[in-house]
């Protein structure tokens, strides 16, 4: 139906490009290298993002050149050739899907991917390992890009499993640090428990829709049995089982506690794996079998509650943070939980369009934030900073940008996204997760004022003693052009993208469109349309701005305010420092269920007293048993004829018996 | 035609025999007169059999008599030779010299 022969070569080219790199690396990067300086690894890790983020470019180009099918959807079914599993009806070809929601996704993980290579040459210059840095990322492109890309469930789980290997072999890249190499760990283990909820959904599509084919699921979502739709019916539970699997990998709550730990690993990774790109991952699954989501009004609405919560705690503990990257850190869980409620209102197409400029100033405000530690020399502790402004002054202004569209000040991308989601919220007649939504964007225009207001404002706080102090500030410097590059790159982008500049030649003309309206014929749902709220931006900007003003009375205007607020708030404020408390409930339920259960209860009890026991008495009885029967054995032949003998009369006599009984 | 009387002294006597058999396996304590007493009740048996057979005018008794002499043949045979491996171990033939089995 829609055919372009270069369509079904392309994509593999920019799925495979970053593999090549990988293979490269791994095989030949020691003889790359020759010395510790070397850039020759980095350079090509970066030449195979940026020849796929061109080629996704052409890709996405040519896919809005095809003739526009049922209600405007366009995409391709590129295939390999071979199937990967055949098993009766169970077939997984090597196909992709491409179509505009993976077209988006493509160019945000190969630009935004692009940009953090070339970041890290400059980042990573002085570290020994950096082959390996660039082949895990090489790698990690590949595994993000067979995720958005996949045409069928299996591969989008090859690809999500990859991607969690390479944020564990990542986060713990400093290895020989064991806060790292537990992060690494925790990070691993949290996403397994979602992955076997992704894993039990799989199984329930399969058993619904006999296909794991996206554009099967996709096709077939509308016209299910109706006792399938069942409130708590297999769509139901499949949805929620694929949720879980999604609040691993994109951090909502109950399963966002390993992001924050995934700060140990280098900036530019937690730009790229832990802001812009993996952990988009779960909201891209919920976009993507958006069909299928919207038959479960139960599932609907779990996702838009665990969003709007995991938004507001994130933000909550976003305020207290001291570490600059856990600020962005729970930052990122924050606009994660955003992208989620936006798509249980069921506007797919939002939580894509706030993926989409969430990945420019998220990845700018990490790569800001690397610059500011790199300039600190390895400090993080936002305590110990202030007064950058002039030191650092590109830094400053790339990150004064990406703080304001985070924010959610007009004419920045973020003010858009989050717009839309205030309005999908309202226009689908949910109040109160509106008023959770609006409280929030207040949060984070609030925490995101405090880290730049901290880190760039004020007097420089670093070292102890006057003399340390003007040593440590004498040492701060700007970073080098290639940190700083994809830095004014990434800062335009915040800007822009909101405008959703999609060029693509509709009927031979070329003009701008809303991201939203490029993605919607892929959930193949008639677009609600929303009420006119012409109020509603002044009310998200006034909500911004108060958080700014309210960052500046506490921070910069009357910082003794602070002291005397925090007094009176200590209860709260505790709440958040310990993060509502969610690593220790888990800590003591591993501590005191797990540990202590199998200890005491599973080992002591059930194995070595019952399994043990059971074996050891059948033995023991055995034995006693065979203690009563051993004087029968004389070793006298003559006491064994008699035996033979008694038992022989004995038959005999039984024989002669029964025919007496038998005659008539 | 036998007399009709037959059968009943053909049984008095296989039972005779039977009885000396057992007897001897009872109380003689040399391995080989064991062997032969169980030679003996074997025949007593076969005797039996025999004399059935005949009066019933049917050969099943005498075909068993058959298979009862080739198992008492392979038996012998086997016998003497636990008996030589006996005496070579023990350089005795009583049986109550044989009771390491005793539990």
């Amino acid at each position: 139906m829609f055919e372009d022969p270069i369509l079904n070569v392309l994509p593999f080219s920019v799925l495979l490009l970053p593999l090549g790199g990988f293979i490269v690396l791994a095989l030949f990067g020691d003889w790359i290298k020759k010395d510790k300086e070397e850039q020759g690894a980095a350079w090509l890790a970066c030449a195979t993002v940026i020849a796929a983020c061109a080629l996704a470019a052409i890709t996405t180009v040519r896919l809005y050149g095809l003739v526009g099918g049922p209600e405007g959807l366009r995409f391709s079914q590129p295939y390999l050739g071979f199937e990967w599993i055949a098993v009766g009806s169970f077939r997984v070809p090597i196909n992709l899907l491409i179509d505009p929601l993976a077209s988006v996704m493509m160019l945000v993980v190969t630009g935004i991917g692009a940009l953090i290579h070339v970041y890290s040459v400059g980042y990573m210059a002085h570290d020994e390992d950096k082959v390996r840095f660039f082949s895990y990322l090489n790698l990690f492109t590949f595994f993000m890009l067979l995720l958005v890309m996949g045409g069928s469930l299996p591969l989008l789980f090859i690809g999500w499993e990859g991607v969690g290997l390479c944020s564990y072999l990542l986060i713990g890249f400093w290895y020989r640090k064991d806060s790292a190499s537990a992060a690494g760990l925790k990070a691993f283990v949290v996403n397994r428990i979602g992955d076997v909820g992704l894993i039990l959904g799989m199984i329930f599509i399969f058993h619904a829709f006999g296909s794991l084919d996206l554009v099967d699921i996709a096709d077939n979502a509308g016209s299910l049995a109706p006792e399938a739709l069942w409130q708590w019916g297999p769509v139901t539970l499949a949805c929620l089982l694929l949720f879980l699997g999604a609040t691993g990998k994109s951090a909502q709550i109950p399963l966002h506690v390993w992001l924050p730990d995934a700060m140990e690993g280098p900036t530019p990774v937690s730009a790229l794996i832990h802001a812009a790109t993996m952990v988009t991952a779960g909201v891209y699954l919920v976009a993507r079998l958006g069909p299928l989501f919207h038959q479960s009004e139960t599932a609907m609405l779990v996702v838009a509650v665990t969003g709007a919560v995991t938004a507001l705690m994130a933000g909550t503990i976003a305020i207290v943070q001291t570490d600059i990257k856990r600020v962005l850190a729970y930052s990122t869980v924050s606009q994660l939980g955003f992208m989620f409620l936006a798509a249980g209102m069921g506007a797919f197409g939002v939580a894509v369009f706030h993926l989409y400029t969430h990945a420019f100033f998220k990845a700018l405000l990490f790569l800001g934030s690397g610059s500011v530690i790199h300039a600190m020399s390895g400090e993080q502790d936002m305590r110990l900073m202030g007064g950058l402004r002039k030191k650092i002054p590109w830094t400053y202004a790339t990150f004064l940008v990406g703080t304001l569209s985070i924010s959610g000040i007009p004419f920045f991308a973020g003010f858009y996204s989050k717009d839309e989601i205030l309005a999908a919220t309202l226009g689908t007649g949910h109040p109160i997760l509106f008023g959770i939504a609006l409280f929030t964007a207040l949060l984070t225009a609030a925490y995101m004022a405090r880290l730049l207001f901290l880190t760039f404002f004020g007097e420089f706080r670093g070292g102890h003693g006057h003399a340390a102090a003007s040593e440590a500030e004498h040492h701060v410097h700007e970073s080098p052009w290639s940190m700083l590059g994809p830095l004014v790159v990434l800062a335009a982008g915040s800007v822009v993208a909101g405008y959703a500049l999609f060029p693509m030649a509709h009927a031979g003309t070329v003009h701008g469109v809303r991201l939203p309206d490029v993605i919607q014929p892929v959930f193949r749902l008639a677009e609600r349309p929303l009420p006119a709220l012409p109020w509603l931006p002044m009310v998200a900007t006034g909500s911004a701005l108060l958080g700014i003003l309210i960052a500046w009375y506490l921070y910069l205007s009357m910082p003794e305010l602070r002291a005397s607020l925090a007094r009176r708030l200590r209860p709260a404020l505790r709440l958040f420092g310990a993060k509502y408390f969610f690593d220790h409930v888990y800590d003591g339920f591993v501590r005191h269920v797990v540990v202590a259960g199998s200890d005491r209860l599973l080992w002591k009890r059930v194995d070595a007293g019952w399994i043990d026991g059971a074996v050891n008495r059948t033995g023991s009885l055995t034995r006693a048993f065979a203690e009563t029967l051993r004087p029968v054995q004389t070793g006298f032949v003559r006491h064994y004829v008699l035996l033979v003998l008694a038992g022989a009369v004995a038959v005999v006599y039984y024989l002669l018996a029964s025919v007496e009984r038998l005659a008539p | 035609m036998d007399h009709p009387s037959f059968v009943q002294h053909a049984v008095l006597l296989s039972l005779v025999l039977f009885g000396l058999g057992t007897l001897g396996v009872f109380l003689r304590r040399n391995v080989i007169t064991v062997l032969m007493s169980i030679e003996l009740m074997l025949n007593g048996a076969n005797l039996a059999f025999v004399a059935f057979s005949r009066a019933a005018g049917t050969l099943d008794g005498q075909v068993l008599v058959f298979f009862v002499m080739v198992v008492a043949a392979a038996e012998a045979a086997v016998g003497l030779a636990i008996v030589i491996a006996l005496h070579r171990h023990k350089d005795t033939l009583d049986v109550d010299a044989f009771n390491v089995m005793r539990g």
